[in-house]
């Protein structure tokens, strides 16, 4: 939860017309501002003050404030100092003897001497307005909204999962007060409270911002949240009789900017400052999430949403954060393996499989790919099928989508496996044909990359009767069972590669942990196979190798790896 | 640069004398009190404030103080400590502290006994002792567990009690209307 930027206007819709812009000064310092500003919803509107120091590079702290939600304006935490300029009875301004406008700093109309603050998220700038966000008064008022905020919040930081990350923490030791002047007792609330199946609630440590609140009913569509009760026992709370279960409830424990709402995933499994994270992919469904892996020596410890506005927004559903456990898996493959693998490792490994690739006849070898694998392995898969003359297809994989993320598109890389040539139009549509040539015996060989075959038309039988199978998998499988060279394979969050997801858009990600033993990310033993199946100067690296491929395949226009930035770019599909 | 060496003087060269003022210190200390001790049947006193070995405590009611927070850990200089926080179930026998360790581990070969832990610990569960002479038979049994570490570091008298203060608090203000809606 770090600090959000405006949200910028989505580059696919048409051009905005050109935003007037006012003249305001931030801090003592002259600045020219756009009038209007998207909102969460990217309808313009007033800018505010938050968003005009945003502009000037001050931050002003907030809780309730968030760049994709609606304005609530409760936590009183943004408020600042600010004048705007005196105007005359005939509604000009008055001056200065300097001739610059005089202004009227905003006091309480019945002690004119006290400063009075008004909220940066909700008030609107106008022209001439200064705007004090370093002032003494603006830093008093932070302090009291703190003690304030912190009367009744429990302090028990040393077993908080938000310890960290946390903005009450932030805030307290930038603006706060070292000591506390509160000597009653606290009120208490219910802790560990059972609001859904993945979420728990802290209700001390709350402090009514009311963001989950918002985003479950604006956001996910799911009005399952609200206060109840007044004054120092207002409690957040599921409605009554129901569970708050919706696919999208772990991006409340993401919003929420202190540890009231948990993740019962994550909850207690580790300290947030041990993570190390690494950028990377949703390889659940096709939409192509952004995301954040946190991982510490080797193990992945949680997934979380990465801002991309072009794809997800700051959110991402529960299944695709929680579709991470596989990765860790006992089970997974580890070691080369296979009944006819004479060789212990690697290099001995791609010969051996060279040599038995070469000594097929061509037109009897079948590769099936999958679409979970990341463009640059599809285009060299493609490159070897070419070689070798093998027919290639990868394996259709459809299930629910829903309005906001998921999409129905279960394989990341359909568009990649598509765009390379690896399928037609339509996934698996050659399938059939495959299984009817493995039947008659026309095809002799079949290469598998991450996917159980038995499951898809090619019966256990039929690849027993094949002279050669190779299997590339990470989870153990009745095709992996019957391999004849078995070559462990890496999870996305363990290899670097890209995606190009449902909507065409080309996405990097990098390796976020090491893989066990044997396994090694695909792309590596694959290089090495096209140069020894005598493929021309076979990309080295991946991002030579996606580099390459943009060149070679029109639909990614020119791309570069290095253009592909943190975001990703468009492809023409 | 070259240090030239002095000629001995004739007194000094005859050596017997500084052998018997050498004696003279000797016989000197026969009178005295002994400054060395048996060890290790003797054991030295350390005096207070030694940074010896860091254990972990359990308050007068016999609470492990620990709740796993892992701020030792992330402070160890030599990463002698090993922490395994308890994950997402819940503990009904916790009282007002949900989490404690599920597993501390000190790696008391690594340990450079600095008392970072020490003071760096918001509930006061490790102290450094005054063990200083720490030994065992294979490296394995150097890497001290919580039931080690609990066994040797005993009982701190807290003072504060914070944890039951809370639920003592809570508990006098039972009432949660909120808690009877919740499914």
């Amino acid at each position: 939860m770090s600090t959000h930027a405006p949200t910028p206007i989505k580059p696919d819709s048409a051009a905005p017309p050109p935003v007037e812009k006012i003249k305001i000064k931030v801090d003592g310092r002259d600045l020219e501002v756009p009038k209007t500003m998207p909102d969460w919803q990217g309808k313009p509107q007033p800018t505010t003050m938050l968003q005009a120091c945003q502009l000037a590079g001050i931050e002003i702290p907030h809780y309730c404030y968030h760049p994709k939600l609606p304005i609530a304006g409760n936590c009183r935490m943004c408020l600042v100092e600010f004048g705007t300029p005196m105007l005359g009875p005939d509604r000009k301004p008055i001056l200065n003897e300097d001739g610059t406008p005089r202004i009227a700093k905003s006091v309480l109309p019945y002690e004119p001497g006290t400063a009075r603050g008004a909220i940066g998220c909700a008030t609107a700038i106008s022209p001439g307005m200064e705007i004090y966000p370093n002032s003494p008064a603006t830093k008093q008022m932070r302090e009291a909204v703190l003690e304030s905020l912190l009367i009744n919040h429990p302090l028990d930081c040393p077993i908080c999962d938000q310890a960290g990350e946390c903005k009450l923490q932030e805030y307290s030791v930038e603006h706060g007060q070292a000591a506390s002047r509160f000597v009653e007792t606290k009120v208490h609330k219910p802790k560990q409270v059972d609001l859904g199946p993945r979420i728990m609630l802290d209700d001390e440590r709350c402090i009514l911002c009311s963001r989950c609140v918002r985003f479950t009913r604006d956001i996910a569509g799911d009005d399952a949240l609200g206060f109840v009760n007044r004054g120092s026992y207002n409690t957040l709370a599921s409605y009554p009789g129901r569970s708050f279960d919706n696919n999208y409830t772990l991006n409340t424990v993401d919003i929420c900017p202190v540890g009231a709402l948990t993740s019962k995933d994550f909850r207690f499994q580790m300290r947030v400052w041990f993570l190390r994270e690494a950028k990377s992919l949703c390889a659940s469904c096709g939409t192509g999430c952004n995301i954040t892996v946190g991982s510490r020596e080797e193990k992945i410890y949680r997934f979380e949403p990465r801002e991309n506005d072009a794809v997800n927004s700051s959110w991402m559903c529960d299944a695709g954060r929680l579709n991470y456990k596989w990765i860790g898996r006992e089970d997974r493959l580890v070691k080369l393996g296979g009944s006819r693998l004479k060789a212990a490792t690697w290099t001995g490994a791609v010969k051996e499989l060279a040599e038995a690739l070469r000594a097929s006849k061509p037109g009897t070898l079948a590769i099936i790919a999958s679409a979970r694998q990341t463009t640059e392995e599809l285009y060299l898969i493609k490159k070897i099928a070419t070689r070798l003359g093998a027919v290639t297809d990868s394996i259709p994989r459809v299930g629910e989508g829903d309005k906001l993320l998921v999409s129905p598109d279960k394989n990341p890389n359909s568009n990649g496996a598509r765009l390379t040539g690896i399928s037609g139009p339509a996934l698996g549509s050659s399938l059939p044909g495959i299984a009817d040539r493995i039947r008659s015996g026309a095809i002799r060989g079949l290469i598998v990359f991450g996917e159980d075959v038995t499951r898809h038309g090619v019966s256990v039988a039929m690849l027993q009767g094949l002279d050669l199978l190779v299997v590339s998998d990470v989870l153990p499988s009745k095709t992996v069972e019957l391999a004849h060279y078995l070559l462990p394979g890496c999870a996305p969050a363990e290899k670097r590669g890209s995606f190009v997801n449902v909507k065409g858009r080309a996405q990097r990600f990098v390796k976020a942990v090491e893989a066990r033993g044997d396994a090694r990310p695909e792309f590596e033993w694959l290089t090495e196979l096209t140069g020894a199946l005598g493929v021309e100067n076979p990309p080295r690296s991946v991002e030579g190798c996606f580099n390459h491929l943009a060149k070679e395949i029109p639909a990614f226009g020119g791309l570069s790896w290095a253009s592909l930035g943190e975001t990703g770019a468009a492809a023409a599909i | 640069m070259i240090v030239n060496r002095k000629d001995l003087s004739w007194w000094e060269r005859l050596y017997l004398p500084a052998i018997a003022s050498g004696f003279k210190v000797t016989l000197r200390h026969f009178f005295k009190k002994k400054v060395t001790m048996q060890y290790p049947e003797e054991k030295w006193s350390v005096p207070p404030g030694y940074r010896g070995a860091p254990y972990l405590v359990k308050d007068q009611e016999g609470r492990t103080k620990c709740v796993s927070c892992q701020l030792c850990e992330f402070v160890c200089p030599p990463r002698a400590i090993s922490i395994t926080p308890p994950g997402p179930a819940v503990q009904t026998d916790a009282e007002n502290v949900e989490k404690r360790p599920r597993e501390f581990e000190i790696n008391m070969l690594r340990c450079i006994f600095c008392g970072l832990c020490q003071e760096v610990c918001p509930e006061e569960a490790i102290f450094l002792m005054k063990d200083y002479s720490l030994n065992g038979e294979s490296r394995k049994e150097m890497i001290f567990n919580k039931d080690k570490l609990l066994a040797l570091g005993g009982v701190h008298n807290d003072r504060i009690m914070k944890w039951k203060q809370k639920a003592v608090e809570a508990r006098r203000q039972e009432v949660f209307p909120v808690q009877e809606a919740r499914p």
